[in-house]
């Protein structure tokens, strides 16, 4: 990336975001290591994965508003991209469990012994090497999200039409992995992982530098949407959400531009799910279930879509306030709330909130009369996404 | 070579036995037109005459059932799609005003800029300096200069309908279809669009879409009356209004 | 052979299933162009409308339990179909114009609703029972049919053709099909497009709790009985072609039959795997579906 795409994307709201989530990547941690227990500034280990798994949610938020926010492709299976990438660390995790296992089989993993299967399946090869395993979770969502695009954007299935089969590609995806025979643990999926590049992957250092990781992940993750996103790839991406058919009569080949968007999308839903699952410590067939990836999207849009800061601050928001209501007296509540939320956001808060922040801000400096506040909105290069799409 | 060829092979445009039907309903019907290089030619008709679905033939956006079209002569244009349609040179303005709203007017013209439209060359852009001269040149032209920063959503309907042409400008096609440019334009907008028309026809090929009379008797071109999917008349305003089908069909008594 | 006629048997049973399912959606998405991501949980308000009924019957009239089905049909339209008009008074009227937004906003209604019957009758299963006429099979040589899913079958065709009729023949059906063309020109004739609008919704749904009603005799009725046919729903009225009931007639029968072909070969999961790839891949080929409208029509 040349230094040019690095200074654009770097205005003073995405500068301020960055260190803010690279101060939390170490201070949390630090904090966590370093600090005695008990201390009242020391963050609990529970709570550093807890954390760690909001951060990868955020990732998941930020690859879901880079094409639903900028390029109008409301994708209601981004969490089966998600749920790949994690499976293909599932399975390095897996594999190195090797004779730790119940039933002690060094190569095969346990719910293959106990399929009476003799020996490993040959999509399973590879997979005990990191790298290989690294690859994967990029080449298998990025391969996927291809082919489907490829098929998709080139005959013209847009709006609701691609929302509602991406949703039936993730449900198709969630039946095959529920199957025992596919040969991806079934209904329990993978689990009871002992360590990850021969760390521990239950020891608070190992969590800790896990959170780190995400934290860097997030970063490079939104660096990449920004470089986007400031282009001129980043303006014509929002002329194909805004008015699909008139950027085609200008002749941009938008088929391409989509696929190249939702292409990467999909591998960064697929990074968050191989840095989520050896944090949570289970993957299993649930999360390619349609309601999660719709829920995914609900971050974005109480965020703020077609604002990244906005993304990645709703994915946070939504799932501490699930966290919080859901372990307290309120559980019973917050599907209610939940749902009320979808409502409630689309009704009264179409922007989001940072998108909404936004708008106030300008206006009030343009009531101001600061002159630069026409050219402070152009310099975001987004604008308010076009309600009719 | 017969007659009908050097017709074919001559013309910018060339349309010979057009077809289209949706479901039983013939939308274009026999249709044959021709336009030479250079020309501007003006096309009425009452509504569902056939005029914007002609235009979506032309761009690619429908295929016709049968016929010819043809582009320079040699390039059958019912096997493109729209985008290859725009690459060889075919700009399109819409009935219906249609810029990017959410964007700035400049960067508006900067999309419509007949630069690299390849995704990794919108990538690595950077803007150059013949790109923005270019760019403050069509401002002038349409006269929004002063409103180059601002959303182009923000403009009223005239304003919006230059932008819409100055973006045909930037795309600097070699064919120009423009359908209504004047619809809801003040007459003083709409004396300065056509005067704005002829003038960028003294180096493009344009094709007007128009219902205002004055305004096309103001271009002072040949005129195609379109009716039921196929011409009517053909010729220059005088002999196009007085003919007898079209004052019935069209005009009025 | 008579296995074929089993399965193309069983096919027509899912099918008339799936158009049942559908056919309200085929009104809210396919004439109205509202994506209603609640129309699952219309269709199990129907179910639990059939739940009290017959509870109501079971203790105090237990002599009119054959009859229960009969009270419960008009029941399940009036509940589905208010709370379908108060739906689209409330919320998707706001909408117009924003489908994924409508999407979204449907989805949380989706939960809410889910929800709330959860409070209400608890988490689990509830018991429905079938009439006595709806009990038992017959043998048509070698194979058996079971009186519940041929009652089925003519139900959802007796409905099938009365909404077509009702569109076809009545006032409100007349001024439907306007709104849904034009709706500019039928306000300034001056039907009320709101009214139309609401009402349109209401019976989308309202024939959804009808469907309620149906698969309460073949489902378990719990709160995620709306969640499993969802996107079946969505699946056969894209597949048949957006805003031609026609269609999605078409588009159920053929996916039943599809999918009971495919299940002896394939596996009953495997099975429907396939059948969801391969409309994926239709709806690839063919994005307006089976019986598609063409034109400039399909741009507004």
């Amino acid at each position: 990336m040349t230094p040019h795409i690095l200074t654009r994307s770097l205005d003073r709201a995405a500068t301020a975001f960055v260190l803010l989530v690279a101060a939390v990547g170490v201070l949390i941690p630090l904090s966590n290591l370093l600090l005695p227990q008990g201390s009242m500034f020391q963050v609990p280990t529970y709570l550093v994965a807890l954390w760690g798994k909001y951060v990868c949610y955020a990732i998941l938020a930020l690859s879901i508003d880079l094409i639903w926010g900028y390029c109008g492709i409301l994708s209601l299976g981004h969490g089966a991209f998600f749920a790949l990438g994690g499976y293909a660390m599932g399975m390095y995790l897996m594999r190195q469990i090797g004779s730790r296992g119940v039933y002690g089989n060094p190569i095969l993993p346990d719910f293959m012994v106990f399929l009476n299967w003799d020996k490993l399946p040959w999509y399973w090869y590879g997979f005990d090497k990191f790298a290989f395993a690294a690859l994967m979770v990029l080449l298998v969502p990025g391969l996927l999200a291809f082919c489907f695009g490829w098929l998709a954007f080139r005959s013209r299935v847009t709006g609701v039409y691609l929302s509602i089969i991406t949703q039936a590609m993730t449900y198709a995806l969630l039946l095959a992995f529920f199957r025992n025979d596919f040969g991806f643990g079934g209904n329990n999926g993978l689990t009871d992982f002992k360590d990850i590049l021969g760390f521990n992957v239950q020891a608070e250092g190992t969590r800790a530098a896990l959170f780190l990781l995400s934290c860097l992940a997030l970063i490079v993750a939104f660096l990449i949407c920004r470089a986007i996103v400031t282009s001129k790839l980043g303006k014509v991406l929002i002329a194909v959400r805004d008015a699909e058919s008139r950027t085609r009569f200008l002749g941009y080949r938008v088929e391409s531009y989509k696929l190249f968007v939702f292409t990467l999308s999909a591998c960064m839903a697929g990074v968050a799910g191989a840095l989520y699952v050896p944090q949570v410590g289970i993957i299993n067939p649930s999360e390619f279930a349609p309601g999660n990836s719709i829920e995914a999207v609900i971050w974005v849009a109480v965020g703020g879509r077609g604002t990244l800061v906005g993304a990645a601050l709703g994915a946070v928001v939504v799932n501490y306030a699930k966290t919080f209501f859901t372990s307290g007296p309120l559980a019973p509540y917050w599907l209610f709330m939940l749902g009320a939320l979808f409502i409630l956001v689309t009704l009264l808060l179409p922007k989001g909130i940072v998108g909404t922040f936004n708008s106030w801000w300008e206006t009030s400096k343009a009531k101001n009369g600061s002159p630069d506040a026409e050219s402070a909105a152009r310099e975001d290069g987004v604008g308010a996404p076009n309600p009719a799409e | 070579m017969n007659v009908m060829d050097t017709r074919a092979t001559s013309a910018m445009l060339y349309l010979d036995g057009v077809h289209v039907s949706f479901d039983g309903f013939h939308a274009i019907n026999n249709l044959s037109l021709t336009l030479a290089p250079g020309e501007m030619r003006a096309i009425i008709g009452p509504n569902g005459a056939g005029k914007t679905t002609m235009m979506d033939i032309i761009t690619g956006k429908t295929k016709p059932d049968e016929g010819t079209v043809l582009f320079d002569g040699t390039v059958d244009l019912t096997r493109l799609d729209e985008t290859r349609i725009a690459e060889l040179g075919i700009g399109r303005k819409f009935q219906k005003p249609t810029v990017f709203e959410s964007q700035t007017v400049q960067d508006n013209l900067l999309l419509a800029l007949n630069v690299d439209h390849s995704v990794r060359g919108t990538l690595f852009w950077r803007g150059s300096k013949a790109e923005s001269e270019r760019i403050d040149k069509v401002l002038e032209t349409i006269r929004l200069t002063d409103a180059r920063n601002r959303l182009a959503g923000s403009l009223s309907h005239g304003q919006k309908q230059w932008l819409e042409i100055g973006m045909l400008l930037a795309q600097d096609p070699k064919v120009l279809l423009v359908d209504e440019p004047v619809a809801g334009m003040t007459d003083v907008e709409t004396h300065l669009t056509a005067e704005l028309l002829k003038e960028i026809n003294k180096n493009h090929t344009i094709m007007v879409v128009e219902h205002d009379m004055t305004f096309v008797r103001e271009l002072g071109v040949k005129v195609t009356c379109l009716h039921e999917g196929s011409v009517l008349a053909e010729g220059s305003i005088d002999q196009v209004s007085s003919n007898e089908r079209v004052v019935e069909v069209y005009l009025g008594r | 052979m008579w296995s074929m006629v089993q399965n193309a048997w069983y096919g027509l049973s899912l099918g008339s299933v799936l158009l049942l399912a559908a056919i309200g959606l085929a009104i809210t998405f396919g004439v109205m162009g509202v994506i209603n991501m609640a129309h699952g949980e219309m269709v199990m308000l129907g179910a639990y409308t059939t739940f009290v009924v017959q509870e109501v019957i079971r203790t105090n009239y237990p002599a009119l339990f054959d009859y229960s089905l009969l009270i419960a049909v008009p029941l399940a339209f009036l509940v589905a179909g208010f709370i379908g008009v108060l739906i689209e008074r409330t919320i998707i009227r706001f909408l117009y114009g924003r489908p994924l937004e409508t999407l979204l906003a449907t989805w949380g209604l989706s939960l809410v609703l889910q929800q709330a019957v959860r409070t209400a009758f608890g988490p689990t299963n509830r018991e429905v029972g079938n009439p006595s006429w709806m009990s038992g099979a017959f043998e048509l040589g070698q194979i058996t049919i079971t009186y519940n899913r041929l009652w089925i079958l003519c139900f959802t065709l007796a409905v099938f053709a009365i909404l077509l009729a009702m569109l076809r023949y009545t006032a409100l059906g007349l001024e439907m099909r306007a709104v849904t063309q034009n709706r500019r020109m039928a306000a300034s004739m001056g039907i009320a497009t709101s009214r139309v609008d609401a009402l349109t919704f209401g019976l989308g749904s309202g024939i959804a709790g009808i469907a309620g009603v149906a698969l309460s005799q073949i489902d378990n009725v719990s709160p995620n009985l709306g969640q499993s046919y969802i996107i079946d729903s969505f699946m056969v009225v894209v597949f048949g072609g957006v805003g031609n009931l026609w269609g999605t007639l078409v588009g159920a029968f053929t996916l039943g039959i599809a999918n009971k072909f495919l299940e002896p070969v394939a596996g009953a999961v495997l099975g429907k795997i396939a059948i969801l790839v391969l409309i994926i891949l239709f709806i690839q080929k063919r994005p307006r579906g089976l019986f598609a409208l063409k034109g400039r029509a399909v741009e507004a």
